[in-house]
């Protein structure tokens, strides 16, 4: 294996340390959901709504059923009448979508199950879906967040309307603001465009529901479990205790896996429908593309932007319109979410957003990485850089008027949101060296002379990490969640082997190893001696409510309840050792010695091996003093983030922990002869605080922005206007390649959080940096021939309609400047 | 579809890693299929159905094939490596070293096949530049790790291996 690096720190935190989950992986030892067999399983296969909204009505299932090897099919309807519908966050009219895991009297979007076969074998099970007649009235389909508002064709009917939330988010004086402004920037409609970071592994579930004792077992990839078991009990009318969750290794979720809880639900009844034996559901790839979940689609309307003459901004105006496709679920949290990064990275006081939500008749979204703050922040960065080509101030120029200052930290944003810290100025210095800022901006006016199109785009985001679950409540008063918190155990088992449960459930983040890393510190021995459970188990009595893996909080949440844990068993053992070694406990050195991990005497040079302390307190309790009675040596620690709940009513209050932040560069080429877009150069600097493990940090932003990039260039999913998606394979959609990944220059920096106990701050997401830095190097590129870029995707099909289509390009009819000269001369 | 037109049951054999398997199976049983569920060699995994994303990849008679887009009966009496005979009593092979040592890897999940997508590529061209790398995984999509220490993983490989064979 690869050399331990300590990076010069004291301890194992901060070590470029191997991770401990690569030996199994790399030998195809990993145990990942799919290659879990049970005792006596059936296999599941949905049938599915070829309509984006459509009438149920009526089901045929008895040739399926009579086809050998068939256990049973089940349908909605018979879902509905054994069920409660899942839970609603939205309030109001929001509350009365009843929202099944199959549909009920009609599909709301292609894809949709409508009923599942459950039979001996996969084989048998596929044959027998294609037998299941299911009569259908087609409906009007509205594809269209914007029409969808208008309720021409309503989704829901018991809610009777499409529209799922709205609020607005107002503060400072946006109207002084704009009456003072220099300049005026209207922007017509900015879209953000739906797709997914789709994870290789596709759902799996094995669900059973045992007769025997009532209990509901399940093995699966959800990555958000805790969620999961919440919303599944309420369904299926069961005690919280009678579900188990065990997830195992996950071949990658990007919070995409955390909607997978409608599936677990049809598992179950399935299973129970079955007499209990356990069934399986492998999803494919066309049903994971058409029917999982996919990232939030928003379009932002009638934009205003009012600035100083110095190109400052000082008020932002705006409509925006999210589309969640056809049930809320997880939603409409995204309608708050975003407001964690308010401002973005800018220093603006004065701005009022109108925020809206519709069902569509597409695919339900979930978290997808980046989830909802990323639309927002690639909305901001479009409006400074079309403001900085309106006014005529460069690129890099803008963002340093407006960035929030170094030395403004902790800054508090105009919604009472706290950024830890940052430097961005710094930031945006180490991309531009590492690009060559200057030289590209040189080749780019000799390449313009020549006639070639290349432009030179930043994108400062963030990552917020570690949010505040009273949020909800800006959403609906009555959710009855706040705060967050994270649980692990760490003891020494029966033997003295250090054991360490934590609550999350990783997918390829390295947990195993950086959960390691905290405790070797703490215990003062090596990482290679501490043992971490893989993947998570509602049975090992370690999680919270908050318990699973997202929204870029490990090295804050779990490290945070990993560390307490850990603190939590040495003050025990230390307890323990004094009364063994019959000194002081501040006299004892943890260590190794000749019998393995110790604690030592420092007077005496006597010490105990923790054998011998695991021994007493398990199996030899009678040498015990009544005083240690309480001496368990198995330490669950529940770590909380020190939140309030937000003011509802104001929309005002902290709403995230940590802000880890990105800063990219990108030189981008559009061909002149086919217009397909090419990143020439690419810089990603990173800064998220004190770093647990360099290269584990280093991999997840590589893996962020190769998904932003397939993102800005390659990947969308796209519905015609029936609702029928057209990228239902991956040779439609097309995932980012080897072929399209640019040579990314890495940079990091480093502004260590006060929020955290170790100054780290949560990272993962990215924050989709490369489609703000794409969209922003597209536009310089285009922008002299009237382009101004109003989508989150290009590809070489959009730029040459935008070049094409419009004589002297789009520009005219999207923007507006005003210069009001009188203020500007103030 | 009914039991009294399904076709007959095909008797399959196939060297797996050095072993041998003998089974009987449906005709539309796809290697993949055969392996992780007739042979419960689970290493190997299904990403897109559709031979895009290479996580099935196997050696084939010393060729990588996706192994989602051969039928079973299609590799009877063929040689298969899977991730599973990449190691060498309990020893790591090289490519698996250098893909540890490089952190290329995050979730595991298509590794497997990119490691055997990597060891055709160095069986033919023991020195490739990154052009030939990238290419050579063109047909392996990898969701994590976005490729940079895929690269340097395949590098370390051929530098590791310089002068031994793949098969060693």
């Amino acid at each position: 294996m690869v050399e331990e690096r300590n990076n010069g720190g004291k301890g194992w935190v901060g070590a470029s340390l191997p991770r401990k989950e690569e030996d199994r992986l790399l030998r195809g030892r990993g145990k990942f959901a799919e290659d879990i067999k049970l005792r006596e399983m059936l296999y599941l296969r949905f049938v599915r709504s070829p309509y984006a909204h459509a009438r149920i009505l009526s089901i045929d299932a008895s040739a399926a059923e009579a086809l050998p090897g068939v256990a049973c099919v089940i349908t909605g309807k018979e879902i509905a009448a054994e069920t409660q519908p899942f839970i609603e966050i939205g309030p109001d009219h929001a509350q009365k979508i009843r929202d099944f895991p199959m549909a009920v009297d009609k599909a709301i979007y292609q894809g949709e199950p409508v009923a599942a076969v459950v039979a001996e074998s996969p084989g048998i099970a596929e044959d027998a879906a294609e037998m299941v007649n299911v009569e259908y009235e087609a409906l009007e389909p509205v594809v269209e967040a914007e029409e969808a508002l208008t309720d021409r064709s309503v989704l829901h009917e018991a809610a009777g309307t499409n529209r799922v939330w709205n609020g607005v988010w107002e503060y400072g004086d946006v109207e002084q603001a704009f009456k003072d402004a220099a300049y005026v920037v209207n922007i017509d409609r900015l879209h953000f465009h739906r797709f997914s970071s789709t994870p290789l592994e596709n759902n799996v579930i094995i669900g059973e529901w045992n007769p025997k004792d009532d209990r509901i077992y399940y093995g699966c990839n959800n990555s958000f479990p805790s969620f999961a078991i919440q919303f599944l009990a309420a369904h299926l009318k069961v005690h919280i205790d009678k579900i188990r969750v065990q997830t195992f290794d996950i071949g990658g979720s990007f919070g995409i896996k955390i909607t997978s809880y409608p599936q677990m639900a049809v598992c179950a009844l399935a299973s129970k429908k079955a007499g209990g034996r356990p069934v399986k559901w492998v999803e494919t790839r066309s049903e994971h593309m058409v029917a999982s979940a996919h990232g939030n689609e928003r379009t932002f309307r009638n934009t205003r932007v009012a600035l100083d003459k110095n190109g400052v901004i000082t008020a932002i105006d705006s409509k925006h319109i999210d589309d969640c496709g056809a049930y809320p679920r997880y939603e409409p949290l995204g309608c708050v979410i975003w407001s964690q990064v308010f401002c973005g990275v800018y220093r603006f006081k004065n701005a009022r957003i109108d925020f809206w939500q519709a069902v569509t008749n597409k695919c339900p979204v979930g978290p997808n990485r980046g989830y909802s703050r990323m639309q927002h922040l690639w909305f901001l960065e479009r409006v400074i850089d079309i403001c900085a080509h309106e006014i005529g101030i460069a690129a890099d120029e803008i963002r340093l008027r407006n960035y929030i200052r170094p030395e403004e930290f902790p800054y508090t944003t105009p919604n009472g949101c706290v950024y830890d810290s940052g430097n961005y100025p710094k930031m945006l210095e180490v991309a531009k060296g590492l690009i060559g800022w200057d030289e590209w901006r040189k080749k780019q006016i000799d390449a313009q002379h020549e006639g070639r199109m290349i432009g030179i785009g930043i994108g400062t985001t963030l990552d917020s990490g570690t949010n505040n679950f009273g949020q909800s409540q800006i959403i609906n008063p009555y959710a009855p969640f706040s705060g967050n918190s994270q649980g692990a155990n760490c003891k020494l088992d029966i033997y003295g082997e250090v054991v360490v449960a934590v609550g999350s459930c990783p997918q390829g983040q390295g947990h195993e190893t950086t959960a390691a890393q905290v405790v070797a510190d703490v215990l003062n021995i090596h990482p290679d001696l501490i043992t971490v459970r893989t993947g998570f188990d509602t049975e090992r009595n370690v999680h919270t409510g908050m318990s699973g893996t997202y929204a870029s909080q490990f090295a804050v949440s779990g490290l945070s309840a990993v560390h307490g844990a850990a603190q939590k068993l040495k003050t025990e053992m230390k307890r323990l050792a004094a009364f063994l070694l019959e000194t002081n406990e501040d006299e004892l050195a943890f260590g190794v010695g000749e019998q393995g991990p110790e604690i030592k005497a420092n007077a005496t040079g006597k010490s105990i091996n923790y054998w011998g302390l695991a021994n007493i307190v398990n199996v030899n309790s009678a040498v015990l003093p009544e005083s240690l009675y309480d001496v368990t040596l198995n330490c669950r620690y529940v770590w909380r983030a020190p939140f309030k709940v937000p003011d509802t009513k104001a929309k005002y209050g902290s709403l995230t922990l940590t802000y880890a932040s990105q800063l990219h560069i990108a030189v981008v080429e559009v061909d002149r002869e086919t217009f397909v877009p090419k990143i020439i150069d690419y810089v990603a600097v990173d800064d998220c605080g004190t770093v647990i493990n360099p290269p584990i940090v280093e991999g997840q932003v590589y893996g962020a922005t190769a998904h932003g990039i397939g993102a800005a260039l390659m990947e969308t999913c796209v519905y015609d206007e029936v609702g029928n998606m057209l990228t239902s394979t991956f040779s439609d959609y097309t995932p980012i390649t080897s072929m399209n990944i640019p040579k990314i220059k890495y940079g990091h920096t480093s502004t260590p959080s006060p929020h955290s106990y170790s100054g780290a701050k949560g990272m993962g997401e990215g924050g989709a940096a490369p489609i703000h830095t794409i969209s922003s190097a597209l536009q310089d590129a285009l922008f002299a021939h009237g382009i101004v870029i109003n989508d989150s995707f290009n590809n070489a099909d959009s730029i040459f309609r935008a070049l094409k289509a419009h004589d002297g390009g789009q520009r005219a009819e999207l923007v507006k400047l005003e210069r009001k000269q009188a203020s500007s001369a103030k | 579809m009914p039991e009294n037109i399904a076709p007959q049951k095909l008797d399959v054999t196939i060297r797996i890693n050095g072993k041998t398997y003998a089974r009987k199976i449906e005709p539309r049983t796809l290697l993949v299929e055969f392996l992780r569920e007739a042979c419960d060699l689970t290493g190997t995994h299904v990403g897109c159905d559709t031979t895009y994303c290479g996580a099935c990849t196997v050696l084939m008679n010393n060729l990588a094939v996706k192994s989602c887009t051969v039928f079973a009966v299609q590799a009877d009496g063929a040689d298969i490596i899977t991730v599973e005979g990449l190691e060498k009593n309990g020893k790591l092979h090289p490519i698996q070293k250098a893909f540890g040592d490089s952190y290329g890897l995050q979730c595991g999940y298509c590794t497997p096949g990119l490691m055997l997508a990597t060891h055709q590529l160095l069986a033919e061209n023991p020195e490739p530049d990154e052009k030939q790398i990238r290419k050579a995984i063109a047909g392996n999509t990898c969701r994590c790790t976005g490729y940079v220490n895929v690269f340097k993983a395949i590098e370390l490989a051929g530098r590791n291996m310089k002068g031994a064979s793949v098969g060693d």
